[in-house]
């Protein structure tokens, strides 16, 4: 069945006031499109979860949109701090939940396989447990030491940018994978962005690459640059120059209304918004080819 | 050749690498100081990122630690919860590389907050996956310019284990990893002794005690054989200016 609709309509559907979202994608992937999406059709009290909020969970929080942050790494990585969403907090104007990254992901597998918990080594330090009750103690029962363990994250929403995905929602997924799959297992709907849209037959030719099936996919939305400032492994490379102009936009909360007003509201889509971004940019983000080498499935 | 504190800091960080070290890498510096060992003394060594990549090869200097850059021609790519777990948790990390705001007498690491928790005078990025590298990786360094401020006595908040108050507190807690085995600065090099306290084995060329101490927050122990480090060498400036960081985002 084809699940294939815009981007528009999905979050229509699928994102709600007060909703906990997942938007996936660790520096790769990131979905930049559906979270401007979201904030022009002004979603409020939004619990947004990532292991680095990234600037696209910082344009959202600038936006309205957030009631509450779940994160393992704050920072413009690469340049500096998310100045905003650390304003915010110092401030005590956003609540936050917070991880390491081992435990952020542990979360999510642990939603993802459907676990009541899941246990982990300790790591000798005890101030983000005591920071972040969710952190618990337990005995392991065979060996009688203590283990940590988190309960599950289930996202409402998980939105996963691919590089393709067929109308029923299986998906190619390659670079780095991050935390894809597990939001997309953990989370009760998922929305898939793709590069581009094949047929079924390009998804059964390598059928090891297909990372989210379509069986737990509700929307398949057709978004080339989705993921602008970020990159699409193979499709465009990351826009470096805009993660180190973001540092200087959001110096000024009036700056990053005018940078919000001009790059999210002044546009109806992210096709209006690579039209803006102009062939410049664009050709200054291709990337050079570099092919794998195919493997033999065998005709059985 | 004259050189940065940046430069000194990195090539010393890079020695310290052995050939055929599995090393957990973080970006900026401790990456500049991996890719020097590498073509080096340590043509072997195996860069993994904790965004899930093995063996990286990168042809640039990656601005993130999730470059695309590091995936093409990488050995591995997988996914971060098997990262941290069948590489990390498991033990087949080596070395990792740590900084912060923080770092107190017992190598212990803040990157977490300034002031109180829930009222943060300075909110920093918090863990990412520092927490469990300085549990699990078998040694670790810490990369940090030598100030008053980033060395207090004792850290505001614990984000990455040292040693506690002590190796014994660390052994009682059941650790796997070594802990810190060398705070790498640019005006020298502390080890930790054998209660874990921090000692200043090494001092950098024209560097005098007194300046390591006053830039220090607690009273510096010094190594009775304190050692000068060899300066950086022509080879491994020109390695560093020519080929990692031509632009010299992290080198000045």
């Amino acid at each position: 069945m084809s699940k294939l609709c815009s981007l528009t309509e999905a979050i229509q559907q699928y994102v709600h006031d007060g909703d906990t979202i997942y938007a996936a994608g660790f520096t790769h992937l990131i979905p930049f499109a559906a979270g401007h999406e979201i904030i022009r059709q002004g979603r409020r009290d939004l619990v947004l979860a990532r292991a680095t909020p990234d600037l696209i969970y910082e344009q959202m929080v600038a936006a309205g949109c957030a009631r509450k942050v779940i994160f393992s790494y704050m920072g413009n990585p690469g340049v500096g701090s998310l100045r905003i969403m650390r304003a915010e907090m110092e401030a005590g104007r956003l609540e936050w939940e917070e991880y390491s990254h081992f435990g952020m992901i542990s979360r999510l597998q642990a939603g993802a396989a459907g676990l009541p918990f899941i246990p982990m080594q300790p790591t000798a330090t005890r101030d983000l447990e005591n920071a972040n009750p969710l952190y618990r103690r337990v005995t392991d029962p065979y060996t009688g030491q203590d283990v940590i363990v988190l309960p599950p994250l289930r996202p409402d929403v998980a939105i996963i940018h691919v590089q393709r995905a067929d109308v029923n929602g299986n998906a190619h997924i390659w670079g780095i994978l991050g935390e894809q799959k597990e939001a997309a297992f953990a989370a009760e709907h998922v929305i898939v962005t793709a590069e581009e849209i094949v047929s079924e037959d390009i998804i059964r030719s390598d059928p090891n690459r297909t990372m989210i099936p379509d069986l737990i996919v509700d929307a398949v939305c057709h978004v080339p640059y989705c993921s602008h400032p970020s990159y699409t492994q193979g499709y465009y490379d990351r826009d470096n120059e805009f993660y180190l102009q973001w540092d200087k936009i959001t110096a000024s909360r009036e700056e990053t209304q005018r940078w919000l007003e001009e790059w999210v509201y002044g546009v109806k889509d992210r096709a209006e918004y690579v039209e803006k971004l102009g062939p410049e940019t664009l050709a200054r983000l291709q990337v050079p080819e570099r092919l794998s080498a195919p493997v033999n499935y065998g005709a059985y | 050749m004259s050189y940065s504190s940046a430069e000194l800091m990195i090539v010393n960080a890079a020695r310290l690498l052995r050939d055929r070290d599995v090393v957990f890498v973080g970006v900026g510096q401790p990456n500049l100081a991996c890719n020097l060992a590498r073509r080096t003394h340590a043509p072997n060594l195996v860069m993994i990122y904790e965004a899930g990549v093995i063996g990286a090869r990168p042809a640039r200097l990656p601005l993130s630690i999730g470059d695309p850059t590091l995936v093409s021609g990488a050995a591995s790519v997988c996914s971060m919860y098997d990262i941290f777990t069948l590489y990390l948790q498991r033990g087949n990390v080596d070395v990792g590389f740590l900084g912060g705001a923080q770092i107190d007498r017992f190598g212990n690491i803040n990157a977490t907050v300034i002031g109180d928790y829930s009222q943060p005078k300075v909110r920093l990025p918090g863990s990412g996956g520092a927490m469990e590298i300085a549990a699990w990786a078998n040694r670790c360094y810490i990369m940090t310019p030598h100030q008053k401020r980033r060395f207090p006595e004792k850290v505001d908040f614990c984000t990455s284990a040292g040693f506690l108050s002590g190796r014994a507190e660390r052994q009682a807690a059941g650790v796997r990893g070594g802990g810190p085995q060398a705070v790498v600065t640019n005006l020298g090099i502390m080890e930790p002794d054998e209660t874990g306290e921090l000692v200043l084995t090494h001092i950098h060329p024209g560097v005098q005690v007194e300046q390591v101490q006053e830039n220090t927050g607690w009273p510096l122990k010094v190594a009775e054989d304190l050692c000068v480090t060899q300066p950086p060498t022509d080879e491994e400036l020109r390695i560093l200016r020519e080929e990692l960081d031509p632009r010299g985002v992290y080198l000045r």
